[in-house]
This record gives C-alpha cells, sequence and structure tokens, in this order.
C-alpha cells in the first residue's frame, strides 16, 4: 500500500510520480510527494532503497528518468543543482580539503561574487552558528568528525539556502556526538526556518529529528507521515518491522483465542502489536494469548521477555523490574495481553 | 622480524662490491688524477666549458621538466576523467611508448624531425616551406625528445593524485555554482598539487643524468653534464675531471631530491 503525502502548510516542493533508473536497474518508482516549507523530512530506508537517490535527484545533481520536480509550482525538472540552489551536506561531508574552515565557508559566497566585507561578515557569523570559533583558520584535517560535520553545515547554510539537503550527515560520528549532533541540528532548524531534507537509515534518528518521515523500501516510497503516525500505524509490514521491534501474529492462528480485532482487520492476515504495547496478562484483559516464556534479558530497570506462542511464533515484551512480582522464569506457561487499540493488521 | 635481517646481506654485499667500492674510487680519481686536492672541483666550477654544459643542463632540464609534467597532467586528466574510450586510448599511448627502448625512440624523433624526415618533407609537399626547418642537433630537438620519454614517469604520480581526489567535493562544488574553470584553478589542481610535485621530482632528477636522448638528438652541438663525462672519458681522458663531474652530478641531485622530498613530506601530511 502506497500512502498520499499528506501536506500540511505550503508546499514547497513537488515530486510527481517520480522514477530513476541506472541502466536497467530501477533506483527509484513513481515517488509522489510533497515537502513543506520549513519542515523537517527525512528519507528513511535500508541501504539500497533508494532515499540516496532521491536527494540527489531533488539537490539536481542527477536527472530524473521519469516524472516531475516543482519548486514553489515551478518546474524545476531541468534545473541545474546551482539553479535551484539548495544547500548540500554531503555524505563523508566533501570539504575542500587545501582551504582553510573560513574558505571553505567563503567559497559558495565568492562564488555569488558578494563583496569582500559581505563574506567576511557572513563567515563570521556561520562561525559562531556551528561553534567553530577559534578553528577559523584550521585545514579539515586538522578537525574532528564532528567539527568538520559543522564546517560542511556552515558552509551548505553560508548563503541562505530556502532548502537544505543532509545526505547521511551523522553516519561516520559516534554515538555521543550524534546525539550531540542531532541536538545541534534540531536548534538549528527552530532558529532558521530552512526546510531540511534528511536522508538516514537510522530510524531512531529519523523519529526523533523529523516533523515527518517517508520510508523507502526497493526504490519505493512505503508510508508517509507523522513520527507517531508512521511508528503506531504502519501502513505495511516492511514500515512495521522496519521502525523497532513488533510482534506479528498471523490472523489465521489466532481465530480460537480470544481475541477482539481491530477494525480494518479483514482486507489483512497478520496482527502487529508494539513489545512497549503488549503485558502479562491478568484476569480482566480482552485479547488474551496463551504463550511460554522461553528467555529473559535483564535490561536493569526493565527486562525484556521472549516468549513463544503456541503456532510457535516468537513474541517480545518488556517487565517493569519494580517492587513486587519478579519476571518469570524461562518454561514458564503464561498469557500476554493487549488493548485492541494498540494492535493493527497489515 | 630481527633474525631474518642477515638474509639482507648478500644485497648488501653486492651494492658494496658493485656499486660503493667503484664509486669511493672514483671519488678518490677526482681528488687526485692529474692533480692532487680541490683542483679538479675548482675547474669543474670555474672554467667555461663545464659550468657552460651545467647551466645549459639546469636550463634544458626545467624545460624539459616543465613540458613533461604540463603534457603529462593533460593526458592523466583524459586518461582518469576520461569516458571509457578517451580511457583505454590514452592508456595505449601511455603504455606503448613506456615499453619502447629509448634508443628506438631517439631515432623515431631522428627520423621524424631531420633535415630529410617526415615533419620537414611533408611540410615541403604542402609548399608551406620551401627549405627544410633544422629541428635536430639543437635544444629543441633534445627538449621533444626527453620530455616524449619522460611523460609516462610524470603520469603515474599525477594519476595517483587525481584518483584520490573525492568526486563528492567536485559535486560540491558544481553545485555551489562553481564554473568548471574555478573548478579546477581552485579546487581540482590544488587538490593534484602533491601529485604535480611527485611528478616534477621524479622527471627533473631523471632528466638532469640523460644521455643517449641529448646525444643523438643534440647531435653534439647541446652536449649535456652526462656526454661530457662521457667525452672526458672516452674522447679526451681526462678521468679526473669526469670524476669530479660525476660527484658534483650526484651532490647536486641528491640535494635537489633533499629539498623536495622534504617539500613533499609537509604536503602529503
Amino acid at each position: 500500500m502506497k500512502s498520499e503525502a499528506i501536506v500540511s502548510g505550503t508546499t514547497q516542493i513537488e515530486t510527481r510520480s517520480v522514477g530513476k533508473k541506472f541502466g536497467k536497474f530501477h533506483a527509484l518508482r513513481d515517488i509522489s510527494l510533497g515537502v513543506s516549507e520549513g519542515e523537517f523530512l527525512s528519507l528513511l530506508g535500508p541501504s539500497g532503497s533508494g532515499k540516496t537517490t532521491l536527494l540527489t535527484l531533488l539537490g539536481g545533481y542527477e536527472p530524473v528518468t521519469s516524472g516531475q520536480l516543482l519548486l514553489e509550482g515551478q518546474d524545476m525538472t531541468t534545473w541545474s543543482a546551482n539553479q535551484r540552489g539548495f544547500g548540500m551536506v554531503f555524505q563523508g561531508y566533501a570539504l575542500f580539503p587545501h582551504l582553510t574552515v573560513a574558505e571553505n565557508i567563503a567559497f559558495p559566497l565568492k562564488v555569488q561574487k558578494r563583496s569582500k566585507a559581505q563574506i567576511a561578515d557572513r563567515v563570521t557569523h556561520m562561525v559562531e552558528m556551528v561553534g567553530l570559533d577559534g578553528h577559523i583558520n584550521k585545514k579539515p584535517k586538522a578537525l574532528s568528525g564532528g567539527q568538520q560535520q559543522r564546517v560542511a553545515l556552515a558552509r551548505a547554510l553560508a548563503y541562505e539556502p530556502k532548502v537544505l539537503l543532509l545526505d547521511e550527515p551523522f553516519s561516520a560520528l559516534d554515538k555521543n556526538l550524534r546525539g550531540q549532533m542531532q541536538e545541534e541540528l534540531r536548534r538549528l532548524h527552530r532558529e532558521l526556518g530552512t526546510t531540511f531534507v534528511f536522508v538516514t537509515h537510522d530510524q531512531e534518528e529519523a523519529l526523533a529529528l523529523s516533523s515527518r518521515v517517508a520510508i523507502f523500501n526497493q526504490g519505493e516510497l512505503q508510508q508517509i507521515g507523522t513520527p507517531a503516525e508512521v511508528y503506531e500505524r504502519p501502513a505495511n509490514r516492511f514500515t512495521a518491522e522496519f521502525l523497532g521491534d513488533i510482534n506479528i501474529l498471523s490472523l489465521a492462528g489466532l481465530s480460537s483465542a480470544q481475541i477482539e480485532l481491530p477494525t480494518n482487520a479483514d482486507a489483512f492476515d497478520t496482527l502487529a502489536i508494539r513489545p512497549e504495547h503488549m503485558r502479562l496478562a491478568t484476569g480482566t484483559d480482552t485479547n488474551q494469548l496463551p504463550a511460554t516464556m522461553r528467555d529473559r534479558v535483564y535490561l536493569g530497570s526493565k527486562s525484556r521477555l521472549l516468549l513463544e506462542t503456541r503456532a510457535g511464533e516468537e513474541l517480545m515484551l518488556y517487565f517493569d523490574n519494580g517492587p513486587g512480582v519478579p519476571p518469570p522464569d524461562p518454561g514458564t506457561e503464561l498469557r500476554v495481553a493487549w488493548n485492541t487499540g494498540d494492535s493493527f493488521a497489515i | 622480524m630481527r633474525a631474518f635481517l642477515f638474509l639482507i646481506c648478500p644485497v648488501l654485499l653486492f651494492l658494496g662490491v658493485s656499486y660503493l667500492l667503484p664509486f669511493l674510487g672514483i671519488v678518490q680519481l677526482s681528488f687526485t688524477d692529474p692533480d692532487p686536492g680541490l683542483t679538479q672541483y675548482s675547474r669543474v666550477l670555474t672554467e667555461d666549458l663545464p659550468t657552460g654544459v651545467i647551466w645549459r643542463t639546469l636550463r634544458l632540464c626545467v624545460m624539459v621538466t616543465a613540458v613533461s609534467v604540463s603534457c603529462a597532467y593533460v593526458i592523466t586528466f583524459l586518461w582518469v576523467r576520461g569516458s571509457p574510450l578517451v580511457r583505454s586510448i590514452t592508456e595505449l599511448c601511455i603504455m606503448i611508448p613506456f615499453w619502447i627502448s629509448v634508443l628506438s625512440r631517439a631515432f623515431g624523433w631522428l627520423s621524424m624531425l631531420s633535415n630529410r624526415g617526415l615533419l620537414n618533407t611533408w611540410l615541403q609537399d604542402m609548399g608551406l616551406i620551401d627549405s627544410a626547418i633544422q629541428m635536430t642537433r639543437n635544444e629543441f630537438a633534445v627538449v621533444v625528445g626527453m620530455s616524449h620519454y619522460l611523460i609516462p614517469f610524470a603520469v603515474f604520480p599525477l594519476a595517483t593524485a587525481m584518483r584520490n581526489v573525492d568526486e563528492r567535493v567536485l559535486t560540491a562544488a558544481d553545485g555551489m555554482g562553481a564554473s568548471r574553470l574555478r573548478i579546477f584553478w581552485q579546487i581540482f589542481l590544488p587538490m593534484t598539487s602533491s601529485g604535480i610535485l611527485g611528478a616534477t621530482l621524479l622527471v627533473f632528477v631523471f632528466s638532469i643524468g640523460f644521455y643517449v636522448t641529448p646525444a643523438l638528438l643534440g647531435g653534439g652541438q647541446s652536449v649535456l653534464v652526462a656526454e661530457l663525462i662521457y667525452l672526458w672519458i672516452f674522447q679526451i681522458p681526462q678521468w679526473g675531471m669526469a670524476a669530479a663531474m660525476s660527484v658534483v652530478l650526484m651532490l647536486g641531485v641528491g640535494g635537489i631530491l633533499y629539498v623536495l622530498m622534504r617539500r613533499y613530506g609537509e604536503m602529503a601530511r
């Protein structure tokens, strides 16, 4: 199932049935979506899903094979990257290695033939904004990964583009630094009001940062929506499984149990419930399913329980290690439960 | 590892016997034949003939280096960044001459450039010139022949540098609206400067000791250092002078190498 773009606010960029082929390989098929002004849209998917390809098409770095690209209602399909004037942060940063931080940031401004005073002004401003004061005369090699990332951001934002495209900007950073840079990116987005289109393969990153997430698989758009929408109401099994852990139950195996199905269940054959929405049953629960404890993993405040249904399907849920009952031991026969509203058929 | 170092000994022995000992002999000769002391060196560095040859050698080698490295830059650019067809053609054009002996290539240029050679005959047949233009037995021929020989040596360090250029950096510059000319002069060229320096170093050092090509194409009209040493040994025997000139040549090359290598190391860092 393909969801249509849900656009709030003014649509700034629109793709209409965009396709891209590399030789005989279909990198993207029939992508139609809209990007609103000032939004933070993440393109999320596994490698080879076409997310980066879409970004390069949007930026004008590759021509589309079919379909149309619009910028504020104007057809920009054949415009060069420069004509579109979007900022771009490349994977691996693509800084000019022989130029200093200041020269890197000044480069696009020099190309635009701005006055010297204006360039100096702008460089100082950008350097302050990304917190690189004191590193202005260093070359990229003398900087850490996070600092190089900041230079790339500053360079891409220096000429105040309407749209900033980011291609997996944090993939080379370690986990702590990544969190810090994510915060910084959110701050920049808030302060500037620029539209951000952000490519990532990290689900958590996409959910945490974006106003909307577009999920890709094998060159096709699977779903687009707010983080809550795509996480809680995935359109299909791929999206459900790609965005975090999920328990999948075949509807055929459930007929005998005491289960209340969600309203749309007739058209589908599987039921999905996030682990955090599943719990060990108490007597009064509506939906109950017998299962056997297989294993448990102690995680500090919680334990992760792995269970198996009669039909042999694996389930996972979290158990709070608070005061009171300890988690059941492997081998125990028990029942799991969930609220009908938290389950969905896919 | 250390325990197996003795395995290198035969090589060291071979180098000692075949290079170091004869070289020491030459050094000894330079200080003793015919006059003991520094006489030979002062003659090499003050007399008109040797100093003239040294200056001519330096001048020609600078020219040859400039010509070779610039030609090689264009050729390498085609080889590394051209379409697949252009790449294969360029590769053939680099490799084939590379495999042909220096002697054959010098004679090739002779038959091309001599007064009754291909080029002059063709120009006369076309009616563009009345009498043959002198294109051999002069410095022009030497520069052409030497550059032709040395271009492939310049290509390899340049190719390494060009292949190391991150394509995304060029894409980024292009996306910012930089013209192709600006991208080349301000991004690509500086990013390949270590290759240019490496190629310059290699070609210059090679060219200084060249013998066959200048001897054949220069026709005795533009004698370079290596040919002068040959003359002093076989034609007008003054072995002490030849030895002193050899030592000067070696120290010169060593000095240039040292300075440029240090610069190269700084750039590579």
